[in-house]
């Protein structure tokens, strides 16, 4: 019985933390900024690829994960200074540059890295109870998750560039005319939704086959949390994972892999008809 | 003035060759081949060593003075795994390009996308995948492994060795369907069972649900007919969470090559049978990987569709030759006499007449701890058989339907 019981939670942890790695910076990008960033499979493909590439130079895979994140953020700034930033008043034709952007980026790196490259192992740890092993891993991905929540929500809660941050984002004028840098808080959240996507990749990238198209496998999943949870990442992305996590996992569970799929997106149709403004709008709303 | 005399004379010479050659060319255009396959998207892996062992028989051959004396020229799109653009380069290479051969497609569902397409013309069409056989064709010959020849072969020797109880992973698309009830039949003969079948959508990557399905079922081994970069993310996590079952597979290994791609211990106890794997070892093969390396010197593995694509073209050139023209219907009255073989590198591979399919030495490999691959045995060359037995027969009728063991021809 206490082996159902935690398969059916390590089960929720897995999807639940699938969904946040990889919404958390689209969250921000798409859900604060209002951008529609089409690139983001593409942020997570670098990060996947950077810590591998650094893996296999023989730094220790943590601190590979670190150092993608932070590239992946580094790149994310400048794409923010040299395209994404001319696109703010005109957020239909933000999509259509980050698309060519990551079409560009993911033929590119067909055609530097090759179509495949070789992995590096998830690292060792598995734990049995009753008649099932699970993979420990597993577990500190759940583990970053939560990490990651927390972290947005001191970064924008608690501390002084969150506070402008959110003034930016609800009226970019006001805040300019309080004395706010607006320019540089959109290139660092930029920066940090990036970075966040780089983290994702580097993650998974210990748990999956390496190609250049990889970010793609991500996006159906982080566009599908963000729009259902609507504007607010802090109040709605983690909701939004949890519930789409549990309807996944029952599904999954019961019917298997297709009808998760389908079930999870029917799911989403049914929310977004009821809450067009996502699940965040009504914990918004109830706030007040 | 000696070596001014020698230069006039060169270059007189080269003139009147350039000269001859081109009116020889002009004479004899080219013959043309399309060749669709995916060297982008998502199975780019698998379809790049396609292109280069097909570009590696056209060098050769070209090189050797062609095909009937006529050169080969080869036009190659890449319809980037999309069925759509499958359709419309189809289209394209035989409308626009009025290709004399179309070769390619890597999904079972890009080949059904596209073989309408054909049977509307007159142009032959070769399919070099291993696949999950059934499709009686007149258009189309196939050049890759059926059933018949893998899973017959793989299906009782892992239920010899390991046991009667199987789960399938497969992909959910007509490869990995029709596949799944190949092994339902062939366990089903043996006195098998069939513990579990999961069908999973295209672009899945995440796995803990199914390693767990797997565990609560308690198969003695797993059918691994998973497709593409995404779901062979399934073999990472498996083994993360130790689930150390044995693996078969009609797929893995010399078609994705995961044994190369992913660290040791992820393929341990993986079981295939095909025509082909990098490391059979004998002087034909070895040559042929000499060949392509020397060529392609950073070819991660030499797959199998590869190899079968560089045979392909071999096998179009002795139609064409046997035949003397490069009309489907001359090139099919070879085939209808049986005597269509080819000096492949795995041995001597022959075109069925009543199929148009190919005939081929099987061999069983297995995966070790640290990767690597042992032949486990060598079942010689094994017909296509099977379409024949139901009522397939092309040298009698142009049919164009795909047969499983639930849909066969009707008696007439």
């Amino acid at each position: 019985m206490a082996a159902e019981i935690f398969s059916v939670f390590y089960q929720f942890a897995d999807v639940f933390a699938f969904l946040i790695l990889s919404a958390a910076g689209l969250a921000i990008v798409f859900g604060m900024m209002g951008v529609i960033n089409m690139a983001h499979g593409e942020f997570i493909m670098c990060g996947a690829y950077v810590t591998v590439g650094l893996v296999k130079l023989g730094v220790p895979l943590a601190i590979a994960q670190a150092l993608a994140a932070v590239t992946a953020g580094l790149i994310g700034v400048a794409v923010e200074y040299l395209v994404v930033r001319r696109f703010y008043k005109r957020p239909l034709d933000s999509l259509l540059a980050t698309w060519g952007l990551s079409l560009i980026v993911t033929q590119s790196m067909l055609l530097i890295v090759g179509s495949s490259i070789t992995g590096i192992g998830t690292p060792e740890g598995s734990f049995a109870i009753g008649g099932y092993s699970f993979s420990t891993y597993r577990l500190v991905l759940f583990a970053c998750a939560v990490a990651v929540l927390v972290g947005l929500f001191v970064t924008f809660m608690k501390t002084r560039f969150g506070v402008m941050a959110r003034a930016t984002m609800q009226n970019a004028a006001m805040a300019r005319a309080l004395g706010a840098r607006t320019g540089r808080i959109y290139a660092i959240s930029f920066g940090i939704g990036a970075g966040l996507a780089g983290l994702c990749g580097a993650l998974y990238a210990p748990t999956m086959t390496l190609i250049p198209t990889m970010g793609a496998t991500f996006v159906v999943e982080s566009f599908v949390t963000v729009v259902v949870g609507g504007a607010n990442v802090l109040l709605g992305t983690a909701p939004a994972a949890v519930f789409l996590a549990m309807i996944r996992m029952a599904l999954n569970a019961s019917y298997g892999q297709i009808i998760g799929q389908i079930g999870m997106l029917f799911a989403v149709i049914l929310i977004i008809r009821v809450l067009p403004e996502g699940i965040s709008s009504v914990l918004v709303r109830r706030g007040r | 003035m000696k070596s001014g005399h020698l230069f006039r004379t060169a270059l007189l010479g080269a003139v009147l060759g350039a000269a001859a050659f081109g009116a020889a060319r002009a004479a004899e255009p080219p013959l043309k081949i399309g060749l669709l396959e995916d060297v982008s998207g998502d199975l780019a892996f698998m379809g790049m060593p396609k292109l280069h062992g097909t570009q590696l028989a056209v060098e050769e051959i070209n090189k050797k003075g062609g095909i009937l004396g006529r050169q080969i020229e080869l036009i190659h799109l890449d319809p980037q795994g999309d069925n759509a653009r499958y359709q419309e380069f189809a289209r394209r290479l035989l409308g626009r390009d009025k290709v004399d051969v179309l070769i390619g497609g890597i999904t079972s569902a890009s080949r059904e996308a596209i073989r309408p397409i054909i049977n509307r013309t007159t142009t032959p069409y070769f399919y070099t995948n291993q696949y999950e056989g059934g499709v009686c064709d007149a258009s189309m010959i196939s050049m890759g492994a059926v059933p018949e020849q893998q899973f017959s072969t793989l299906i009782p020797w892992m239920v010899d060795k390991f046991g009667k109880k199987v789960y399938v992973i497969a992909a959910d698309y007509n490869f990995g369907q029709i596949s799944a009830e190949w092994n339902r039949k062939i366990m089903k003969d043996l006195g098998g069972e069939v513990v579990g079948e999961e069908f999973i959508p295209l672009g899945v990557s995440q796995f803990a649900q199914t390693i767990q399905n797997i565990q609560k079922a308690k198969p003695d081994w797993i059918l691994t007919i998973n497709v593409g970069a995404a779901q062979d993310s399934f073999f990472e996590q498996a083994a993360a969470a130790k689930l150390n079952l044995p693996m078969g597979s009609s797929i893995k290994v010399m078609l994705g090559f995961e044994h190369k791609r992913f660290k040791p211990p992820a393929l341990n106890n993986m079981h295939a049978t095909a025509n082909w794997f990098e490391e059979i070892d004998t002087p034909e093969a070895n040559d042929f990987k000499k060949r392509w390396k020397a060529k392609f010197a950073d070819e991660l593995y030499i797959n199998d569709m590869g190899y079968n694509a560089y045979s392909t073209v071999y096998m179009y050139k002795t139609l064409v030759e046997k035949a003397k023209s490069i009309k489907l219907d001359d090139m099919r009255k070879v085939i209808a006499t049986g005597e269509a073989c080819i000096e492949a590198p795995e041995g001597q591979v022959c075109i069925d007449p009543k199929s148009q399919h190919t005939s081929h030495r099987m061999r069983l490999i297995s995966v070790g701890p640290q990767h690597e691959v042992k032949v486990e045995k060598d079942y010689g060359t094994i017909k296509p058989y099977w379409l024949g037995e139901i009522g397939c027969d092309l040298t009698k009728k142009n049919d164009k339907d795909q047969y499983t063991p639930s849909h066969l021809p009707k008696k007439s």
